[in-house]
């Protein structure tokens, strides 16, 4: 957790929401302030500043990255608003190779002077270290895009939206999990805007406008008479959208399989409907059935499936993890290099194809380009259960022997050197006619689960045990009631080997990570994940029930 | 300078608050500086340095609160910072759970600010990772490493007469250190308020030992084993446990220590008798804020005491509204141990497994504070008081709750992120599964 100028929200009492700490950075400002935007060609002007005096101090290569970020989040217990948080970052960061190695400075004064100096240090930085490099940094080459901009194609700014108007939809979603029997209700509304200008001396001037919500909630059933209590959390998926996420629409409802009452959803949340069946399943959950230890054919929910992708196979093809640059804190890769060079490394069966995507619509990944000046695109990872391969920025494309870099480098701020990050990664729907009730109809006995649970993988992403928010029994074919205490253990290549296939494109959806975090200092990220629902065969699932 | 001494933080706190014209007025001023260095494939990957100060305004009229932040300290900003959160105060819906702000407070003494720490300048940092490398270069192993040092001040006034201020300083290291061939690895982590008792190269001689010795694991069944935690291992899980002692959440019926019928398990024996555990900011090994965030003052309080369980932390409102002591979240976990050390823990055991470092903790049932997660960088079999060759990586799903229950024997208290842990053996620990990771 980096201790710049932040506030740790998880230690102001949100102990019902499951969510890891959240940062905020910056200062805290009016919502009217959150809407005004900072000259381009002011943002032209000082980035050349930074370009010609990091060039004239002797960097073979600069870029600089003037951003402003806004937060704007809001929390809610039962009938009350807890925190409104609104806040701000401002600040230019620098980075230059000098000698053939990188130097970083950033600077929140956003003058000539402030960018200037910022860039001297980065080179005189960059020059101290080069002492230490054994080989200089090798950049694959970029083409320079001129003066351009991109912005998430939103329909409506969340930030433009009055917060009393969002917090009373928070209120509405709680009242609504109130009135089907919950205990306890905390609902969130996370909105991000970052407005990133990015240039470099490869002659690019991108200025971008990105935006980014997730609402989400938890809700908790208690028996007293037992002393027994059980969660129910969302079913929404972070979103690289404006509010028209908030507002649900028929069309983008995507009905869950016969007995659950679940439904999916895609580019719109119905946030009072979910609540609603929240409270009657965490009710549901205090009498279920506790699950009988064993193996059993699992249906993954989209919703669920997407934190499988993003541990077992997202965070495993990060090439700097491969190389051993994430060894102290994430970690490194059973996905070797050697494994890559064989070309048959079947990490999947047949059915697996997973690619990885920064130019999804409605995804958080979604940028034109990426933090280094890259134009983004969509590659395969693993194709037809072959590991082809890695996610690489420009200095790290020549290990892999690419001709240019995959586009997904990201900095969580202005004050933050960018590094490799995970593009949005999804598992391609599949190609023949397919719904999940009829998938369903295939499993004899299986276990169907939703939405978000524990999720625990070590440091080579071998082993993993996940959880979830519902689980339901299949007995011939069939969906015959609520499970409790479920968590399935595999290995990455043993699960995907037990791939059988997924629903169709009309099936498909994605899933979000919110705040991912990597590196020391740690940075957070947002990235999506799409998929269908998807069966895999004999995978074994432990009993969590114990005795205190 | 973004350091400011107790004088110089009051002058500028007094001065904003005389700008307030609201009902209550709480002003924080805080600030840090400090640096860092990163480390990977014995080469330096990243390093910087960082300063801040901010000041946060609360404002209140009746029971409508704002907040404002800024990091400009002039008249006019501190007056523009006072009115926006006046504003925002204005336009905020009334808090049902309203307390009134603190008075006056009489705050204990700590010294948790050391120059040792807060001299540290690039060249240390420098000096200290390539200590680092050097241990691990010089056995053949390749090092990935991080060093973070901070000083920092908190300061705090309102309208009703509080003011507090504190000084402090902290340094931490960690390695993880990797055999050529990926067959082995090893890790340390130190972290001290002194950065004088730090030495880099000898901490680095743990881990580059431990992975070394931890070559070609081999694999024993997974099962309920005796295990002797390092407190690096334990650290997460207690932490887990500790800080989730929460007294709303305990009578609300969502939590480990709720009971059937809305009660809690206050009073009641929870973990073996042995195991005591309190909170004090003035612990010289891990000396913290004599105050809250809050403004409360912070003392010593025991949560758990031979196995009971004494008290549970709230905030003032769920107090005042249950009539129960104020007692703020603790700031420090002190647990107390034996005199034994690691060795002699090996020395008695049968048949065991040493483990330096448990990853990827997350909770799986909130109810029994089950959690799951895999062990780490050195891990070694134990028989008949030897540690006779390393093991493959294990998944475990255990409580903290069980674990101390299962207690055997405790070693002599280390710091370990912030907080005093002995080394803890503990029999029938949960290992469900085999990992290949190394």
């Amino acid at each position: 957790m980096k201790r710049r100028n932040f506030l740790e929200l998880s230690a102001l009492g949100f102990g019902g929401l499951m969510l890891p700490s959240i940062p905020v950075f910056g200062d805290i400002i009016s919502p009217e302030r959150a809407l005004e935007t900072v000259d381009t060609a002011l943002k032209k002007r000082l980035a050349d500043v930074a370009l010609n005096t990091a060039k004239s101090k002797g960097a073979n290569y600069a870029d600089v990255r003037i951003g402003r970020y806004l937060q704007q989040y809001i929390f809610t217990r039962e009938k009350q608003v807890q925190n409104i948080v609104n806040a701000e970052s401002f600040g230019v960061g620098v980075r230059v190779l000098a000698n053939g190695t990188w130097g970083f400075a950033a600077t929140s004064d956003v003058s000539d002077k402030g960018v200037a100096k910022a860039a001297e240090q980065a080179v005189a930085i960059a020059k101290a270290n080069s002492k230490l490099q054994k080989e200089p940094v090798q950049l694959a080459p970029v083409k320079g895009f001129g003066e351009v901009s991109w912005k998430t194609p939103i329909e409506k700014n969340a930030f433009e939206v009055p917060v009393g108007e969002k917090a009373d939809l928070l209120l509405a979603a709680n009242a609504a999990a109130m009135d089907n029997g919950a205990n306890f209700v905390n609902s969130a509304l996370f909105q991000v805007n970052e407005q990133k200008y990015f240039a470099s001396t490869e002659g690019s001037y991108i200025d971008q406008d990105v935006h980014r919500i997730w609402p989400n909630f938890t809700v908790t059933a208690v028996d007293k008479a037992s002393g027994k209590f059980k969660t129910r959390e969302a079913l929404s998926a972070p979103m690289g959208m404006g509010y028209e996420y908030m507002i649900p629409k028929a069309s983008e409802k995507i009905k869950g399989p016969e007995g659950t009452g679940l439904n999916g959803y895609r580019y719109a949340y119905d946030m009072l409907e979910d609540a609603a069946l929240a409270a009657k399943q965490a009710k549901e959950k205090l009498t279920a059935k506790s699950v009988m230890a064993g193996k059993y054919d699992l249906v993954l929910d989209p919703n669920h499936l997407g934190l499988t992708i993003h541990e077992s196979v997202g965070h495993p093809l990060e090439l700097d993890r491969v190389l051993g640059y994430e060894a102290n804190y994430a970690g490194t890769s059973f996905a070797t290099l050697d494994k890559w060079k064989s070309k048959s490394f079947k990490y999947g069966s047949d059915k697996v194809n997973i690619f990885a995507d920064k130019t999804q619509k409605g995804s958080l990944g979604y940028v034109g380009w990426d933090d280094e000046g890259v134009k983004t695109k969509k590659w395969d990872l693993i194709k037809d259960g072959v590991l082809v391969n890695y996610q690489a920025i420009r200095d790290q494309a020549h290990i892999i022997n690419e001709p240019e870099s995959h586009g997904c480098c990201y900095a969580d701020s202005w004050s933050s050197v960018q590094f490799q990050r995970m593009p949005n990664v999804s598992l391609a729907p599949g190609k023949e006619k397919m719904d999940v009730d009829k998938l369903i109809s295939g499993v004899d006995k299986g276990i169907y689960i939703a939405g978000r649970g524990s999720y625990s993988i070590d440091q080579q992403r071998y082993n993993f045990q996940f959880g979830g928010t519902t689980f339901h029994e299949i007995k011939n074919g069939k969906i015959v009631g609520m499970l409790e205490d479920v968590a399935y253990q595999s290995n990455t290549q043993e699960f995907w080997n037990s791939c059988a296939g997924s629903c169709d494109e009309s099936d498909y959806r994605l899933f979000g990570s919110f705040f991912d975090g990597k590196g020391q200092p740690s940075q957070i990220s947002a990235v999506s994940h799409g998929s269908a629902h998807t069966r895999f065969n004999g995978v074994n699932v432990i009993n969590t029930a114990r005795k205190i | 300078m973004a350091i400011l001494t107790k004088e110089q933080a009051q002058a500028i706190l007094k001065k904003a608050l005389g700008f307030s014209k609201a009902d209550e007025c709480e002003i924080t001023l805080s600030g840090n500086e400090g640096g860092n260095i990163r480390y990977a494939r014995n080469e330096v990957s990243t390093s910087g340095a960082e300063e801040n100060v901010s000041m946060a305004v609360e404002s209140r009229f009746g029971k409508r609160s704002g907040v404002a932040t800024i990091n400009e300290f002039d008249d006019k900003s501190l007056e523009k910072v006072i009115r926006r959160s006046e504003e925002i105060a204005k336009l905020a819906p009334e808090s049902p759970e309203y307390v009134e702000l603190l008075g006056p407070q009489k705050y204990i003494t700590t010294k948790a600010n050391f120059d040792s720490t807060a001299k540290i300048d690039p060249a240390y940092r420098a000096e200290a990772a390539a200590k680092s490398i050097k241990a691990a270069s010089d056995k053949g192993l390749t090092a990935a490493g991080f060093l973070e040092h901070y000083t920092r001040f908190t300061a705090k006034m309102n309208n009703k007469g509080l003011f507090a201020y504190h000084p402090s300083t902290d340094i931490d290291f960690s390695v993880t250190m990797r055999t050529e061939d990926g067959t082995g690895s090893g890790y340390v982590t130190q972290d001290f308020s002194d950065a004088s008792k730090l030495d880099t190269g000898k901490a680095s001689q743990i881990a580059a030992e431990k992975a070394a010795n931890s070559r070609n694991a081999k694999a024993l069944e997974p099962g309920k084993y005796t295990v002797i935690l390092e407190p690096a291992a334990s650290i997460d899980l207690l932490r887990n446990m500790f800080f989730n002692m929460d007294q709303r959440n305990a009578e609300e019926g969502r939590s480990f220590l709720s009971k059937p019928g809305g009660k809690t398990k206050v009073g009641e024996k929870l973990v073996d008798e042995r195991i005591t555990v309190y909170s004090d900011p003035t612990n010289p090994e891990v000396p913290t804020a004599p105050f809250a965030g809050d403004g409360r003052p912070q003392e010593k309080v025991t949560w758990i005491d031979k196995g009971v369980v004494k008290n549970l932390y709230n905030t003032r409102y769920w107090a005042s509204n249950k009539g129960s002591a104020s007692i703020p979240p603790p700031g420090n976990v002190i647990m107390e141990g034996g005199s034994q050390s690691l060795e002699d823990m090996i020395k008695s055991t049968k048949r065991g497994i040493l483990v330096t470092r448990l990853w990827y903790i997350r909770a799986v049932d909130p109810q029994t504070l089950l959690y799951t997660g895999l062990t780490r960088d050195g891990t070694f079999y134990i028989e008949n008081g030897k540690i006779m060759y390393p093991v493959k990586n294990f998944r475990f799903n255990e409580s903290p709750v069980i674990m101390l229950n299962n207690l055997e024997a405790l070693g002599k208290p280390q710091r370990i992120n912030g907080s005093l842990v002995p080394p803890m053996k503990v029999r029938d620990f949960t290992f469900t599964s085999l990992s290949d990771a190394v």
